[in-house]
């Protein structure tokens, strides 16, 4: 009978990580071919269809995984894995400032990766990410209508949205919210990005967006918008975190 | 009774890629690190050696981290079918290793790890290390999975994608690692004036 207590401890431990796991407030993505706006010259990605998350986590939910799991808590993470800004707003451990239902920030990539594996899911690839918010309310790929871009222009001159509750920007064509309008997000392979000159390619990019036509159509408004995030994914490290950077998660479709 | 044996299995085998059997782990860690704290033996919080990642070297052996723990590690990520930068970044490794002492050498390691392990298998990468001239064992090849991949070169700040099957774009950056596994130095660029590197191996090394 020695067999079964070894057994019982990992019926336990499965047990435990499966209560956490959890599927509700997911969008089904369903995938297609894309150019992306900041990618190889002139390929398209194929994205398989993925579960995404509705919602960025909220500081609410970012709480209770740092109560299960306490090596996220800001006294107890490794500074290998989040630098000092990590949750810089909590009072303590325990208290969050803002809304419960206020994105969660100041969340470095380590401690979001974590987050979403504990949750049985994962962060979504860059690719995925910029996917699923090229849509509008309506369309999937709303990259050049000019409302979508302006919206998000928009957002960028609007301080401190990262205050601001979830899902209170449009629902898009998805059915998920706030890619665009309340906070930036981290991704799965958000060190994929070159800007800083090893790469020919990207600095010639570069150099079209800035020193190309006087001339501000909606592609360049659109390339523009885009561009942002990819400068600022470029700029970050894994252990960085940053008030206006949070989360959200995303999943495979199971077989 | 052989039927609960594999449902047993199974679970054993789950329980193992389980994230919260990491995190118990972790969690142990936690416990175990804060009584650790006052002896020299705990980890330091920076050091690389925290990652859990297994990889495997050009010999096909499973590697962890954290045995390469008690040298100075020199590391820099590489993929074998890479023409332009890889050539010259395997030739500033020789150059640094060159100029390092030859009472100091043994406590050096020379590690490139590799950023594309679908097609760097070990045969592959102990192909390059034949090529290259580099069999002896102060030189070890790695690779890992994608996600292991990614999370090491995300904590040495090296970026990289792919932009074609056969060609990444990638971050020239050699760092170097002390005795705990605590980045003390990192050269950017292709060719550069490794002088302070060289230094830094030098002052490190016993």
């Amino acid at each position: 009978m020695k067999f079964y207590s070894p057994a019982l401890f990992l019926v336990f431990s499965l047990l435990f990580c499966e209560v956490a796991a959890q599927n509700d407030n997911m969008a089904l993505v369903k995938g297609g071919v894309y150019l992306p706006l900041y990618g190889a010259e002139d390929q398209t990605v194929k994205i398989d269809p993925f579960l995404m998350d509705v919602y960025p986590v909220s500081n609410a939910e970012y709480l209770k995984f740092v109560e299960e799991y306490p090596q996220w808590k800001k006294s107890n993470v490794k500074t290998l894995f989040a630098d000092k800004s990590y949750l810089t707003n909590w009072k303590d451990d325990k208290t969050y400032q803002g809304l419960p239902n206020a994105p969660a920030t100041n969340v470095s990539w380590f401690a979001a990766k974590k987050y979403c594996e504990c949750q049985g899911k994962r962060l979504p690839t860059m690719d995925e990410w910029e996917f699923a918010a090229m849509a509008n309310e309506k369309v999937q790929d709303a990259r050049r209508i000019e409302t979508y871009n302006q919206f998000i222009l928009n957002w960028y001159e609007t301080p401190k949205t990262f205050k601001n509750p979830i899902g209170e920007t449009f629902k898009n064509y998805w059915g998920i919210y706030d890619l665009h309008g309340l906070v930036w997000e981290w991704t799965l392979d958000f060190n994929s990005v070159l800007i800083s000159g090893e790469s020919r390619k990207d600095v010639d990019k570069d150099s079209n967006l800035f020193c190309g036509s006087a001339a501000i159509g909606a592609s360049d408004l659109m390339n523009y918008a885009a561009f942002m995030r990819y400068a600022f994914r470029g700029s970050m490290k894994a252990r960085y975190s940053s008030q206006n950077l949070g989360f959200r998660c995303a999943k495979d479709i199971e077989n | 009774m052989k039927y609960l044996r594999y449902i047993a299995i199974i679970i054993a085998l789950v329980g193992l890629f389980s994230c919260n059997n990491n995190s118990e782990k972790d969690a142990e860690a936690i416990t175990a690190s804060k009584v650790k704290k006052a002896e020299n033996e705990a980890i330091p919080e920076m050091s690389i050696y925290n990652l859990p990642s297994h990889w495997t070297n050009q010999n096909g052996e499973e590697i962890e981290l954290k045995e390469l723990q008690g040298k100075v590690v020199v590391m820099v990520m590489i993929y074998t079918t890479c023409k332009a930068a890889c050539p010259r970044l395997v030739a500033d490794m020789r150059n640094i290793e060159k100029q390092v002492p030859e009472e100091k050498k043994d406590d050096v390691q020379y590690v490139f790890v590799s950023i594309d392990p679908e097609t760097d298998t070990p045969e592959r990468l102990k192909a390059f290390s034949k090529e290259n001239e580099m069999e002896d064992e102060k030189w070890l090849f790695l690779r890992g999975t994608e996600a292991d991949t990614r999370e090491f070169a995300a904590v040495l700040a090296v970026n990289y994608k792919e932009i074609s099957p056969m060609d990444f774009s990638h971050s020239n950056i050699i760092s170097v690692f002390d005795h705990q596994g605590e980045m003390v130095h990192q050269q950017e660029g292709l060719g550069v004036d490794n002088k302070e590197t060289v230094q830094t191996i030098i002052d490190l090394a016993r």
